[in-house]
């Protein structure tokens, strides 16, 4: 789940799959596996960069599908939600095995990482305890050599009685094999569903039930596996499966009074539904050390020592925030240095071919309001976003992808846990804080990661506190033009890196702030317990990476600013152009808003943009530059320099800087990530709330400034 | 000697065995899903900067787990 228009358009929630084969022959393959197993890498791998994005941290969210072909057999993969279990304790247990049950997969393949496979075993005994049309695929070979770990595939695949795959993502070779075990697996006899054996009660309690269910399951589902959900009395899943096989279970008296009567005696015997539950779990817990005894073998005893030396480093009580403020810092320095230059010969050359378009216009005597809402509106405003947007993203979304791939992002979910728990709330918000740095709609998504209700709707309201990647711009061209100076040089772009690190910074706390305040009025609770792994450190792909995060996140990113940059351009060319009663449109509007603007210590026209930019925040600053240009008299716009010049003949200070970088910092969320808000929560009063706060926030914080600013300056 | 402690109280670098889990709902399923089972040898491999929550080694994977919760998770020190 990428940045995709799926993750972040309206489709972001739509959790029902459907599959849809453009030739009957095709066969659906499942695609389970734990998280971090890199499962969507070898999604990718097989079907194509351009049929699925990389994942934001944490799971893959929703579905993604893409085809591929082997030998003439073409497949439809369906990357599924990574779980640890099919239990369904969370949403994403829930649809990974509600799609291997009830979606009819032709086979399911099981992702594991060879670098910690006995902890995989146990979705991989769950998956085969459903379905014996499976093949397990040994993933990270290359970590696990490095590592000195030997996996014996052969036997593996002999005591599980399916293929067992090992594959490198990067390896063709590797994923021929894959393939090919796949094309096995759907053309031989399925072997029959793997039976964990379970403690002697449970199991006479099994075969009690088993009889009564094979005919009505029909081979469609596992009728063992029927049963112990009847003993679990999972009654969601009875419900689904009832839907399945066109039979309501629970309407089955003779079935139901059965399964009473087992329960029953199962618990005259000490087991208890909770205890019930721990021997299933249990059951598959021993099942999978007793696979991998012998078959995964550690040449030396510190396979790990690199792991827990780095974790030291990033998670110690002395380095772990320092690190993590730094590495920080030194991605803004990184972007702002890097895109400090292209952006100066974009924005030059965007504007030589501006005066191109002019001259073809006065050559073919275009009226003249076709040539202003043409090339002054809507093409001006586009230079403009591409020539402030791209660079900047350009550099961040692989840097910042570069560290989500060497795994360093649940360590700082790690780091931040104790102050989140302090404001009642999950560690696994910073990873959605994280997110939001990218996209906020994709971080509101990604909220799902966190299984309480409440803490997820905590990391939602607030996850618009983190300016993401339609704001950095503004921020740094803002701290660039006023607190640091438009010189240039190595002092002044560390300085720029420095201060919008502690935007940043400003933005984390506020995020904290909101939940704390949440938590303690309308989300009132107790932190509920959670889990995070800590998956092993890898050596990021640079190349995959770049090349993923620039097509995937920064074209689509900015092609949806350049949707809404081109529209606005052309009605912020209305408004400078359509007079009424004596004035513009927009002299109107900005006047409009200009006393409450003043008590923020901002504008009309910087207010009218920030609204004018509710569908995407890149073009707030376009709008403010085009507004002020098409008062004034037109000036070459193509450095900061000048563009400060004009700031300031507008009547801009370093406190109306100030208030519009606090008020980028905090205010409703874009229109996207409204929409998103809404489809995650359901309800309209939470998305208000949703915008009220950040915006409330922000106006506060700019009067309070304000106020201040004018007391000392007298 | 070998003595029952909690799995927050071993301190980085210690290891111990699972012997009951007291740990009820939505938290015993997870911590029976990463492997938690009786007979489980745990090590803690550090804390978080903010003293809380702690990784363990578990089953070859590396998970945090929060002080709250680790008291509910009874083992035998060595």
């Amino acid at each position: 789940m990428g940045l995709t228009h799926s993750s972040t358009g309206l489709g972001a929630v739509d959790s029902t799959l459907v599959i849809q084969k453009t030739s009957p022959g095709q066969r659906v393959i499942a695609l389970a596996g734990n998280p971090n197993v890199g499962k969507s890498t070898l999604f990718n791998a097989l079907t194509g960069m351009n049929q699925h994005t990389g994942n934001w941290p944490g799971k893959t969210v929703t579905n993604a599908q893409g085809r591929c072909a082997h030998d003439g057999q073409e497949y439809i993969l369906v990357d599924l939600p990574g779980t640890y279990s099919l239990m369904a304790h969370s949403a994403e247990e829930e649809v990974a095995r509600n799609f291997i049950c009830f979606g009819s997969p032709d086979a399911v393949a099981v992702v594991c990482d060879a670098t910690c496979l006995e902890r995989n075993m146990n979705l991989v005994l769950q998956t085969l305890e459903l379905t014996g049309r499976a093949v397990v695929c040994v993933n990270l070979m290359d970590e696990a050599k490095r590592k000195g770990i030997h996996i014996d595939l052969k036997l593996l695949s002999k005591r599980l009685g399916v293929p067992v795959v090992g594959t490198v993502a990067r390896k063709k070779r590797s994923l021929n094999a894959f393939l090919s075990a796949l094309d096995t697996a759907i053309q031989a006899e399925a072997p029959g569903p793997v039976a964990i054996p379970y403690p002697q009660r449970m199991e006479q309690a099994l075969s009690a039930l088993t009889p009564l269910l094979e005919e009505r399951c029909g081979g469609r589902l596992n009728p063992r596996w029927l049963a112990l959900k009847l003993l679990e009395g999972d009654e969601a899943l009875l419900e689904e499966a009832g839907r399945f096989l066109n039979w309501e279970l629970t309407a089955d008296e003779a079935l139901m009074e059965q399964a009473r009567e087992q329960r029953q005696e199962l618990e005259r015997w000490g087991f208890t539904a909770d205890r019930l539950r721990d021997f299933m779990v249990s059951a598959l817990v021993s099942q999978a050390e007793g696979l991998c005894r012998g078959a995964v073998r550690y040449e030396k005893d510190g396979y790990d020592q690199t792991d827990r030396q780095l974790d030291r480093i990033l998670t110690s009580k002395s380095t772990g925030y320092p690190l993590m403020i730094a590495l920080l810092a030194a991605v803004f320095w990184l972007t702002i240095v890097g895109a400090n230059y292209p952006s100066q010969l974009l924005s030059q050359a965007l504007f030589r071919l501006q005066d191109r378009l002019s001259a073809l216009f006065a050559f073919f005597h275009a009226p003249a309001w076709l040539h202003g809402a043409l090339v002054l509106g809507v093409y001006r405003v586009l230079a403009w976003v591409v020539s402030v947007m791209l660079p900047p993203m350009a550099i961040f979304f692989p840097l910042f992808t570069l560290l989500e791939d060497a795994g360093y992002l649940p360590r700082i979910a790690y780091n931040l846990d104790r102050p989140f728990q302090k404001c009642s709330a999950c560690g696994k918000q910073a990873l959605t804080m994280c997110m939001g740095f990218g996209c906020n709609a994709a971080g509101v998504v990604g909220c799902r990661i966190i299984d309480s209700p409440r803490e997820r709707l905590l990391a939602i309201l607030t996850n618009n506190f983190v300016p993401c990647n339609g704001r950095f711009p503004t921020l740094i061209a803002i701290l660039t033009m006023f607190f640091v100076g438009t010189a240039g040089g190595l002092g002044s772009s560390l300085l720029s890196a420095l201060l919008l690190t502690l935007v940043i910074l400003l933005g984390v706390g506020l995020t904290f702030a909101a939940t704390r305040l949440l938590s303690a009025t309308v989300l009132r609770g107790v932190p509920s317990s959670f889990t995070l792994e800590l998956p092993p450190y890898r050596k990021p792909q640079v190349g995959r990476v770049i090349v993923r995060s620039i097509f995937d996140r920064t074209l689509f990113v900015l092609g949806r600013a350049a949707a809404v940059a081109a529209p606005a351009g052309l009605l912020i060319w209305l408004m400078a152009n359509v007079t009424v009663g004596g004035a513009t449109l927009l002299t109107h509007c900005a006047g409009f808003l200009d006393p409450f603007a003043r008590l923020m210590g901002l504008d009309g026209v910087i207010l009218m943009a920030f609204i004018l930019g509710f569908p995407a925040n890149e073009i707030v600053v376009p709008i403010i530059l085009m507004a002020y240009l098409s008062q004034g008299a037109l000036l070459e716009m193509d450095s900061l320099a000048e563009m400060r010049a004009l700031f300031l003949a507008n009547g801009w200070t370093w406190v109306t800087a100030v208030n519009v970088m606090l008020f980028s910092l905090m205010h409703w969320p874009c229109s996207t990530t409204l929409l998103t808000i809404r489809k995650e929560t359901g309800s309209w009063k939470w998305t208000a709330l949703a915008a009220a706060l950040p915006t409330a926030a922000g106006v506060g914080a700019c009067m309070i400034f304000t106020a201040l600013a004018r007391l000392v300056g007298g | 000697m070998e003595h029952t402690i909690c799995l927050s109280d071993l301190h980085p670098g210690q290891r111990g065995v699972v012997r009951a889990l007291h740990s009820t709902g939505a938290m015993r399923r997870r911590l029976l899903d990463i492997g938690l089972i009786e007979n489980t040898q745990v090590e803690c491999l550090g804390r978080s900067p903010g003293g809380d929550p702690s990784a363990f080694l578990i089953r070859g994977a590396v998970i945090a787990i929060r002080a709250e919760d680790g008291r509910q998770v009874v083992l035998q020190g060595g």
